[in-house]
C-alpha cells in the first residue's frame, strides 16, 4: 500500500505542492500552486502562457524532478508535424529487410507486410513515448513553445490530449495506460485555439513581487549577498515599471546576478549597470533608452528607497 | 402587397399556399441567400408532411429547408416575419424605402439585414437612385484635413445593399486570384515533387510484394502568410472606412489568419467583431467597439501601441502588413519613424495602401509621409475609394516600379 502510494507520489494539498516545488528551487505563488495541483489531481493539460524568461519550461522541468517522473520534452517549431512529433519508420532498416526477404526468396506479401510495418521498424517520438509509461510512473511531457507551431498540429494534439491516445495506421491505436503529467507552455507569439485551451487548467505565468523574487534569487543563486539581491530585484523591478519594448524576465534577473557575481561586484553603482546592461536588456531601443542618466536615475530611486527601508 | 396569405392548420398546401412558398423563396434569394429551386420542391414536400399546427412549426419547418449556414437565420428570421403576416414591420420597411420624405428610420429598423430585404421585396432600382444622390448632401467636407485631437464619435454604418454585396464578393474573389503565398515547412504528396516520400513509396511498393521500388515524390505546401491590416479612421480618412470595412469584412471571411486593426487616435482590435458572418450584424458591433471613428491622427503612438501589445501576437509566422492610412501626422515624426522601423523589423512584409495617391502630382513631402516611406516594402495608389473593384484591383496589380517607395522619395 504504502508503496503504492509513493509510486504515484502526488501531492495532497496546495501546500504540498508548494514545498515540492520550493524543495526544487522553484518559488511559486498561490496560484501557481493551485492550479499545478488541480492539473495532478485533475489528470488535466496544464497550458502556461506568460512572457519569455519567467519560468514557464522550468515548472515542468521541477515537476519531473520533485515527482521523480522522466521528463519527455517537444519543442515545437514551424513546420512540426507526426513524423518529428509522434512516431517514424525506420525506412532504411525496412529496405534492407525487404532485400533480405527477397535474397531468401520468402517474399509473402502478407507476411512482409505485417514484418515490414511491426515494432522493430517504428522509431519513437516525444508524444509516443509519453503515451508508453508503465503503471504509476507516466512521465511528464512537456510541449514546449506551442504558439511556434501551426494550427494542423494543434489540431492533432486535440485527440492526443482528450484520449491520450494516437492511431498508427499500421499498427492500430496505442493508448495511455496512465496519461502523462502534460505541461504546455506559449509565449503568445499568436492565439492558441480555443478548443485546445478548453481541455486544459489555463494560467497566465506573470512576473513575480518583489518578495517572491528575492526569494527566487535567493533559492537559485544562493551564494549571492542579501543586499545585493535587494538592490537587482528593486532595479529589476523598476525597470518593468517603465516602458520597455521587452521588459526583463525572471531568468534575466538570474542571469544578472550571476555576472554581477562573477564581476565580484558588492553593490550596483552606475558604471557597472552600464556594462552589463546588456544581460538584463535584449533590445538595442531599450538599452539606448536606460544607459546612462536613466539607469543612474533608477538606481538612486531604489537606494534612497532601501535606504529608508532600513532606518525604520 | 397582397401576398399575406393566412397559414394553414393541417391542410394540404393548397394552391395559394405553394404559390406563396415559391414568392417566399424568391424573396430569401433576392435578399441573398442561396435558394434554388430544389429548396421550394423540399418547402412544399415539409408543408405537406401535414403536421403543422402552429405558425411556430411552419416557421421551424421553412427554417429547416431553407437556412443552410447561421450567419442566415438572422435573415430568414426577419424575412418570415415580414412576409408571413407581421403588418408593423411592414411598415418600417416601406419606411426604410422612402425615407426622403419621412424621418430617419426608428432603431427597429437598424436590424442586421434589414436593407437587403427591404430591396428584395420591394423594387431596387429606387434604393440605388436614391444612394446614389447622396454624396451631394455633404455639409462639409473634411477629408484630408487633419488634426491630432481625440474626438471620440459613434459611428452608424449604412447598411450594405445587394448589389454592394455582389460587387465586395466579386473584389474578393479577384484578390484570390493573385493569391501571395509562402513556402511553409510541410509536405504534401506531388507526383513530380522533388523530394522522395519514404513512407508512400514503401507502402507502394509492399502493395505490388516488394519487387518493385517504385519512388513516390513530394512537395513542399505554399500557404497564405498571416495578413494584419492596419486602417486609419480619422476624419481625413473617414469616407472611405465603410467601403473599406466592408472590404476586410469579405476578406475575413475568405481567408483564415487575418486580423484587423484600427487606428484614429487610439488603436481597437476589431478582429473578433469582424468574425461576424452576416456583414451588417459585423458592422454594428464594429461600430460599438470602436470609440473614435473621424477624430483625430496619432499615427506614431498607435503604431507603438500596436508594435508593444500586439505585434509580437500576430506578426508571427511571415506576416505580411497591410497599411492603410494617408500618412498625415500632426504629431511628432521621430516617433512615428521609430515605430515604422520596428514594425519594419517585425513584420515579413509592409504594403501601404495611400488614399491621397489618387491626386495626380502627389509628391511625398509631408513629414510623416517621408519619415513612413523608408521603411515599407510596396505602396499600393488608390485611385478612387469609392469602389471595391478599384480596392482589390490596387491590392492585385502586380508590382511595378511606382509601387517602390524609393521612387516617391527620389521624386520629390
Amino acid at each position: 500500500m504504502d508503496s503504492d502510494n509513493k509510486a504515484t507520489g502526488l501531492p495532497p494539498s496546495i501546500d504540498a505542492v508548494a514545498e515540492l516545488l520550493k524543495s526544487q528551487g522553484y518559488i511559486a505563488d498561490r496560484a501557481l500552486s493551485t492550479v499545478v495541483f488541480l492539473a495532478l489531481k485533475m489528470g488535466r493539460p496544464l497550458f502556461l502562457e506568460g512572457e519569455a524568461g519567467v519560468g514557464k519550461t522550468e515548472i515542468a522541468k521541477v515537476l519531473a524532478g520533485a515527482l521523480g517522473r522522466k521528463l519527455i520534452r517537444l519543442q515545437c517549431y514551424e513546420g512540426l508535424d507526426v513524423n518529428a512529433a509522434v512516431y517514424e519508420w525506420n525506412y532504411s532498416a525496412q529496405m534492407i529487410e525487404i532485400r533480405l526477404a527477397e535474397a531468401a526468396g520468402e517474399l509473402d506479401r502478407e507476411r512482409l507486410g505485417h514484418d515490414i510495418f511491426s515494432e522493430k521498424f517504428l522509431t519513437k517520438r516525444p508524444l509516443l513515448q509519453a503515451l508508453e509509461a508503465v503503471k504509476g510512473a507516466a512521465p511528464v511531457l512537456l510541449i514546449d513553445e506551442l504558439d511556434r507551431t501551426d494550427e494542423a498540429f494543434e489540431a492533432f494534439l486535440l485527440e492526443v490530449l482528450s484520449d491520450f491516445q494516437v492511431t498508427i495506421p499500421e499498427l492500430g491505436t496505442i493508448t495511455a495506460a496512465e496519461p502523462p503529467i502534460v505541461v504546455i507552455t506559449s509565449n503568445r507569439t499568436r492565439e492558441v485555439h480555443d478548443a485546445l485551451k478548453r481541455r486544459c487548467l489555463y494560467h497566465w505565468v506573470g512576473y513575480p513581487d518583489a518578495e517572491r523574487e528575492i526569494a527566487i534569487i535567493k533559492a537559485r543563486r544562493p551564494d549571492a549577498s542579501a543586499a545585493l539581491a535587494r538592490e537587482v530585484v528593486s532595479f529589476v523591478q523598476a525597470l518593468r515599471q517603465g516602458e520597455l519594448y521587452k521588459a526583463p524576465g525572471v531568468a534575466e534577473t538570474l542571469d544578472w546576478v550571476s555576472a554581477l557575481h562573477e564581476l565580484d561586484a558588492i553593490s550596483l553603482d552606475p558604471q557597472t549597470v552600464n556594462d552589463t546592461l546588456g544581460v538584463l536588456l535584449k533590445y538595442q531601443d531599450d538599452i539606448v533608452r536606460m544607459e546612462g542618466s536613466e539607469a543612474k536615475r533608477i538606481l538612486d530611486q531604489i537606494k534612497a528607497e532601501i535606504g529608508a527601508m532600513s532606518r525604520t | 402587397m397582397d401576398r399575406h396569405p393566412a397559414i394553414p392548420g393541417n391542410a394540404s398546401p393548397s394552391g395559394r399556399l405553394a404559390l406563396n412558398i415559391l414568392h417566399f423563396a424568391r424573396v430569401l434569394r433576392e435578399a441573398g441567400m442561396p435558394v434554388g429551386p430544389g429548396h421550394v420542391i423540399d418547402a412544399l414536400d415539409a408543408a405537406q408532411a401535414g403536421s403543422l399546427r402552429s405558425r411556430e412549426d411552419f416557421y421551424w419547418t421553412l427554417h429547416a429547408v431553407f437556412v443552410k449556414r447561421r450567419e442566415h437565420k438572422e435573415l430568414f428570421d426577419q424575412a418570415f416575419h415580414v412576409f408571413w403576416k407581421k403588418p408593423k414591420m411592414l411598415e418600417q420597411l416601406m419606411q426604410l424605402m422612402f425615407q426622403q420624405i419621412t424621418r430617419p428610420a426608428d432603431e427597429k429598423a437598424k436590424q442586421a439585414g434589414f436593407r437587403r430585404l427591404a430591396e428584395a421585396m420591394f423594387d431596387k432600382v429606387e434604393s440605388q437612385s436614391r444612394r446614389e444622390e447622396k454624396p451631394g448632401a455633404l455639409d462639409f467636407d473634411a477629408t484630408f484635413s487633419h488634426s491630432a485631437l481625440e474626438v471620440l464619435r459613434r459611428k452608424d454604418f449604412e447598411q450594405m445593399t445587394v448589389a454592394e454585396q455582389a460587387q465586395a464578393r466579386l473584389a474578393i474573389a479577384r484578390l484570390r486570384t493573385h493569391r501571395l503565398e509562402i513556402r511553409t515547412r510541410r509536405f504534401k504528396p506531388f507526383h513530380s515533387g522533388e523530394r522522395i516520400d519514404l513512407r508512400r513509396t514503401l507502402k507502394g511498393s509492399l502493395r505490388a510484394g516488394g519487387h518493385l521500388i517504385d519512388l513516390a515524390k513530394r512537395e513542399r505546401q505554399w500557404r497564405e502568410p498571416p495578413l494584419v491590416v492596419l486602417c486609419d479612421i480619422s476624419g481625413s480618412c473617414s469616407n472611405y472606412s465603410r467601403m473599406f470595412l466592408h472590404f476586410l469584412h469579405g476578406l475575413m471571411n475568405d481567408r483564415e489568419r487575418v486580423s484587423v486593426f484600427l487606428f484614429g487616435t487610439r488603436l481597437t482590435n476589431i478582429s473578433r467583431e469582424l468574425k461576424r458572418r452576416d456583414v451588417d450584424e459585423a458592422m454594428m458591433k464594429v461600430s460599438s467597439a470602436v470609440k473614435d471613428w473621424s477624430g483625430g491622427t496619432r499615427i506614431g503612438s498607435a503604431l507603438k501601441e500596436f508594435n508593444y501589445r500586439w505585434a509580437r501576437r500576430v506578426l508571427t509566422q511571415g506576416a505580411h502588413v497591410l497599411l492603410m492610412t494617408d500618412g498625415l501626422d500632426r504629431e511628432d515624426v521621430s516617433l512615428l519613424e521609430v515605430e515604422m522601423a520596428r514594425l519594419r523589423r517585425s513584420a515579413k512584409r509592409i504594403i501601404w495602401l495611400n488614399p491621397l495617391l489618387r491626386y495626380q502630382g502627389f509628391e511625398a513631402r509631408a513629414a510623416g509621409i517621408r519619415a513612413m516611406m523608408p521603411h515599407i516594402d510596396e505602396f499600393r495608389p488608390v485611385h478612387s475609394l469609392e469602389s471595391l473593384a478599384d480596392l482589390a484591383g490596387a491590392l492585385a496589380a502586380p508590382r511595378r516600379a511606382e509601387h517602390d517607395p524609393k521612387t516617391w522619395l527620389k521624386a520629390s
